[in-house]
């Protein structure tokens, strides 16, 4: 809603500047989104008058003007030819900012100083209705009763500045200056003067129309349908005073008839419509469209109409479409002679149905959708009837108002200490008093109770919490002291689930990862290479594609991360997410789907070169180590198979991982067939599925004391077949060590020179540690020889001395 | 023989002084002063003297002795401070190399405000509670006194998977549910941090985003009661020396309803380019919880109130990291996230 202060000065009285109100409001929870200065541009313009100019005496096509500004005289350098002496001009002196963004700086031309420029209506962004004829092409010339010295935009009507409110869903009456004032007045302690029409239960002084009925085929969608109508219309420009106020409102004015409706709309916020009476074929009826009905609207296009649409036709065919566009058939024109002036209440869901889908906003659809008060509809044609007198416009005859059940006047019952509770405030009867005279209410008051009535304009307030918040902000939220709960004291406390999760990320963040975070949503495709398609959800008005399916896997989500920082030259990545899948059982949903947390890892490329260390390569093995930390940080095991099913994986470089014999995810090189689509060589992705690591995760640590007896170490190489798994052979050793076997670590891996093909050769450094006594050289050399002898009957193995 | 002892004496002093390595020091002591010394064997012909010179030879041989000890070690001090003075400039590095690398990893900085904000709540007797995303129709706007067809539903463009379940638009319906689960437990305390999500992408808004909520709900819970929580939330958030100031605003399950600014945490209140000259930045909403509110969670708002508030996490990672643009947050440049 544009207010304009010169408006708003005339129907409240105002002493701040807008700025000043506009901060009042503001924190009087009218929220004022920004303040137009309409003479921008126009602020060091002043109206001078020629006295003299003569011919430059170093150049042929310049003049040089004494110029009278009414409290002082100034010399200008012009180059315009459509001058003469006593031309009064508009003046934009030293350091004036015009509107073409142009800035005037003391100059001189040809030897001859300038204070200032004369301008033309093209510097100003005129347009031809300003100023004489002989301005074409050269400086702009005024009428010679200009008044010399005043402010130009003073005198072009600019000095104005606009309020632009930015309403809240719960105060469409603002959408009325005349309600605007009122909050003004509440919130200044002023009394608003408002014309007599704004008191809504005034009735009009004319006859009952006969010729014709009102029917409303629609009681739910139309409350109130009032006519008006208007004979000997002639249609004119509107006067320059409405013009005016329309512009700073921001509607164009068009001509006196629709000018006024306009204007009588902005004032008392009530959307009205002009027809042709003679245009009209019998009765007005408020009704759907039936099915294939068109109408032409006033934009000239023809419009299809769904079938609930409401509309306003004759007997014989839809003449607007209601609330949000009129028919081109019964516009007001040139020649009109008759109007019906239409001030009606829609309900505001249809209003917004019809408009969305015609694609079709306007001042009045904005406040049928918020919602206007039905109670208005007559005294805003009664301020219609005053201005058609005012402006000659046309005689208003006769009206009709056909009237479905209004929504009740309502009276709400505030208590005092009620209220002082909920607010934290300690609060007097006369508090309350005052607030309810600064608001204009009427109220009955028995010991702390008040029986408030609520004016029919303010229809959000509707229980004893509203009036309370209009008791806060009308003394001001400052008021309101700082003090905490009172009540027994709590634990705050995550729950095991959210202290898991935060664990998880911080292993990951202290194994050198990033944690990034990715859009939920995917492109169903891409979706579908790592997730599951037949449990994917989709979006009925995704914002685009590619993000139009719940991902029901975060693997292409970071893979896409990965793609993007290797060709931003970020060549070192490591990430990881903890974030949600989505997974629908059934299509459409009935019921809520399953919310499945995942963790997933990409690494590609390896760490920077550097002097000292070397480089660290970002695969198999390195994320392994990764899902070692997880597994060590909640005490876990996990098994490594070979994946049965991972098409998009690298078969030789990958492996499920498994929890307790249950299948947790993956883990693995992407397969070299997808490298092409990502342009990611060698990229290593994990995914783990949280709920199962958590179901069996240790909460705690227990502590294990250091053993105070020597450890004795021995390395142990053995040969063995390439393919034998390297885990096996350590559990094996594990299980022939026996409890002395502390620790077991494959410290090399070596095939080539002195094995032969085929063969591997493993390494073992081997711990052992009693926790009771020192252990003998004898007893160590033992076990090492029968963990030998085991390995060797079970692994084809060869000691490798 | 006096003469023979400090003929050798005074030529062990000499050559030791111009001994530059410990080891041929060593040598010459044994040389001298060793089993079979010069001065040792000197020493052992003592027994041919008559008694009344043995005790002033053996006086003569104990000085000489002790006189080469001294020099001995003064010497050898000398020489393993010359050896460590070598060493040292020997092992001289230059300390302008760069350190080892460490790898490191980095929290994402929503995560991080999400953990401090929660850890401010924890620390307030707040406990975390959770919901699911997609939401449906019922938890997301009508038990939040938010009918079909409420004007304010336009506030929220939503996404939606059928007529009746969308992507929540807001950590609200963890309100409810909240309250469903608890009631009629007293007090409900809890604040809701989660992913939401609306129909809106440009360059202040991501239709993926984060809030907190907050609900307090218990027997005569006031206003100022709010206003003290925010406010020491604030403070712990940006700096002690914060304010805040309350706005009467509207959202559809508070009344009464609040803007909560902080002093700019820039300029301190004085107005700056961050708070735009005002001193003061919006960063959440608030109020009352609304009677119907209370009602559809299963309390008599007869009989307790509430509070709640809700923020946006990016806006509050924004503000205290000085982060310009909101996209930055979810395009996962690694340059962006390893600063923080």
């Amino acid at each position: 809603m544009k207010v304009s202060m010169e408006w708003l000065r005339e129907l409240v009285d105002v002493n701040q500047n807008a700025e000043e109100l506009a901060e009042t409001l503001t924190r009087g929870g009218i929220e004022v989104e920004n303040v137009e200065n309409l003479n921008k541009g126009f602020e060091k313009v002043v109206i001078g008058e020629i006295s003299s100019l003569t011919r430059h005496p170093n150049a042929d096509r310049l003049w040089v003007c004494d110029v009278n500004l009414g409290q002082q005289n100034v010399t200008i350098v012009t180059g315009a030819q459509n001058l003469q002496a006593g031309d009064r001009i508009p003046v934009a002196m030293i350091g004036a900012a015009l509107p073409n963004d142009l800035s005037i700086r003391k100059s001189k031309l040809r030897g001859v100083v300038s204070e200032g420029m004369l301008c033309s209506r093209e510097e100003l962004l005129l347009d031809a209705s300003v100023g004489l004829d002989r301005s074409e092409g050269g400086i702009l010339v005024l009428a010679a009763e200009a008044p010399i010295g005043e402010n130009f935009g003073k005198y072009l009507g600019r000095e104005d500045s606009v309020l632009d409110l930015e309403l809240y869903p719960n105060r469409p009456d603002c959408l009325a200056m005349v309600n605007v004032a009122r909050e003004v007045a509440s919130l200044t302690g002023k009394q608003p003067h408002l014309p007599k029409w704004a008191d809504t239960a005034k009735g009009l002084d004319l006859p009952v129309a006969g010729d014709f009925k009102i029917i409303i085929e629609e009681e739910e969608l139309c409350r109130r349908y009032a006519g008006l109508v208007v004979e000997d219309v002639h249609i004119a420009p509107s006067p320059e005073w409405m013009q005016r106020k329309l512009k700073a409102a921001g509607v164009r004015p068009i001509s006196n008839i629709v000018d006024i409706t306009n204007y009588c709309m902005l004032e008392m916020g009530q959307p009205l419509h002009a027809f042709d009476r003679d245009k009209i074929t019998g009765n007005i009826h408020v009704r759907s469209a039936k099915a294939g009905e068109k109408i032409v609207t006033l934009d000239g296009v023809e419009r299809s109409l769904q079938a609930d649409t409401l509309l306003i036709a004759d007997d014989r065919q839809a003449l607007a479409v209601a609330g949000v566009m009129g028919g081109f058939d019964s516009e007001v024109t040139g020649d009109t002679k008759r109007l019906l002036i239409e001030s009606a209440h829609f309900a505001g869901v249809s209003i917004r149905r019809t408009s969305r889908r015609l694609g079709l906003r306007s001042e009045a659809s904005n406040r049928y959708e918020k919602g206007v008060n039905p109670y208005g509809c007559v005294a805003t044609l009664g301020r219609v009837c005053e201005l058609l007198l005012e402006l000659g416009a046309g005689r208003p005859v006769a009206f009709l108002d056909e009237l479905k059940t209004l929504p009740p006047q309502r009276q709400i019952t505030l208590s005092v200490q009620h209220t002082s509770i909920v607010l934290g405030l300690e609060l007097k009867d006369s508090d309350i008093r005052q607030v309810l005279e600064n608001l204009n209410f009427k109220y009955e008051e028995k010991e702390g109770i008040f029986v408030v009535e609520i004016p029919t304009y303010r229809a959000d307030l509707e229980i004893e919490e509203d009036l309370m918040e209009e008791v806060a902000r009308l003394m001001g939220y400052d008021l309101i002291p700082t003090t905490l709960p009172q009540g027994d004291t709590t634990q705050g406390r995550r729950t095991p689930e959210q202290d898991f999760r935060r664990r998880l990320r911080r292993v990951l963040v202290q194994s050198g990862m990033d944690e990034v975070m990715t859009y939920t949503f995917t492109g169903a495709a891409k979706d579908a290479q790592w997730g599951s398609a037949q449990h994917s959800i989709s979006l009925l008005n995704p914002l685009r594609e590619e993000l139009s399916v719940m991902r029901t896997s975060l693997v292409p989500g970071l893979l896409e991360v990965a793609a993007k920082n290797t060709a931003r030259r970020n060549t070192e990545i490591s990430i990881f997410e903890v974030g949600t899948t989505y997974w629908g059982d059934e299509k459409p949903l009935r019921e809520l789907p399953r919310e499945v947390l995942r963790v997933t890892g990409v690494a590609v490329g390896k760490s920077g070169r550097h002097w000292l260390n070397s480089q660290t390569q970002y695969d198999f093995f390195y994320v392994k180590g990764i899902l070692e930390e997880i597994v060590r940080e909640f005490g876990l095991k996990f098994d490594y198979r070979v994946p049965e099913n991972r098409p998009r994986l690298h078969p030789g470089r990958s492996a499920d991982v498994y929890l307790h014999n249950e299948c947790i995810g993956f883990l693995g090189e992407i397969h070299p067939s997808e490298e092409k689509e990502w342009a990611l060589e060698r990229a290593v992705v994990f995914e783990l599925d949280l709920g199962v690591l958590f179901k069996h995760m240790r909460p705690i640590v227990r502590a294990q004391s250091i053993p105070r007896f020597p450890a004795i170490n021995r390395d142990l190489a053995v040969v063995v077949p390439i393919d034998t798994s390297s885990a096996a052979v350590m559990t094996k050793i594990h299980k022939l060590g026996g409890e002395l076997l502390q620790n077991v670590e494959l410290f090399d891996v070596y095939t080539g020179k002195s094995i032969p093909e085929g063969r591997k050769s493993l390494a073992f450094s081997l711990r052992y540690q009693s926790l009771e006594r020192t252990l003998t050289d004898e007893e160590v050399n033992n076990l090492n020889s029968r963990i030998l002898e085991g390995i060797q009957q079970e692994f084809d193995a060869e000691w490798r001395k | 023989m006096k003469k023979e002892i400090l003929r050798i004496g005074e030529e062990a002093l000499r050559e030791l002084q111009q001994l530059d390595k410990s080891e041929a020091l060593q040598e010459l002591k044994v040389k001298v002063l060793g089993k079979k010394g010069t001065l040792t064997a000197l020493l052992r012909q003592m027994g041919s003297l008559s008694p009344e010179e043995r005790p002033v030879m053996g006086q003569v041989v104990n000085e000489m002795r002790s006189r080469l000890e001294k020099a001995w070690e003064e010497r050898s001090a000398e020489l393993e401070a010359i050896a460590l003075e070598k060493r040292l400039a020997a092992e001289r590095i230059d300390i302008s190399l760069p350190g080892s690398r460490v790898a490191r990893g980095h929290y994402h900085p929503l995560t991080q405000v999400v953990e401090e904000i929660e850890d401010i709540f924890l620390g307030m007797g707040f406990q975390i509670a959770e919901g699911p995303e997609i939401e449906s129709d019922y938890y997301n706007f009508e038990a939040l006194n938010l009918p079909k067809d409420h004007p304010a539903r336009e506030m929220q463009d939503s996404f939606y998977i059928t007529e009746e379940i969308l992507l929540r638009t807001q950590t609200s319906p963890v309100q409810i549910r909240t309250m469903e689960k608890l009631r009629p437990h007293l007090p409900v305390k809890v604040i809701a941090p989660g992913t939401v999500y609306r129909n809106d992408d440009d360059a202040t808004h991501s239709p993926m985003f984060h809030q907190v909520e907050g609900l307090m709900v218990d027997q005569g819970i006031r206003m100022s009661d709010l206003k003290g929580i925010l406010l020491n939330f604030s403070r712990q958030m940006f700096g002690e020396s914060r304010e805040i100031r309350l706005r009467p605003s509207f959202f559809p399950f508070t009344e009464p309803s609040a803007e909560v600014d902080v002093s700019c945490m820039l300029c301190g209140g004085a107005g700056c380019r961050l708070c735009k000259g005002t001193g003061w930045i919006e960063i959440l909403g608030s109020g009352m919880v609304h009677p119907k509110v209370l009602e559809m969670g299963g309390y008599n708002p007869k009989e307790v109130t509430g509070f709640a508030f809700g923020m946006g996490v990016e806006r509050i990672a924004m503000l205290k990291f000085g982060i310009e643009d909101m996209r930055l947050l979810f395009d996962n440049d690694l340059r962006f996230l390893q600063q923080f």
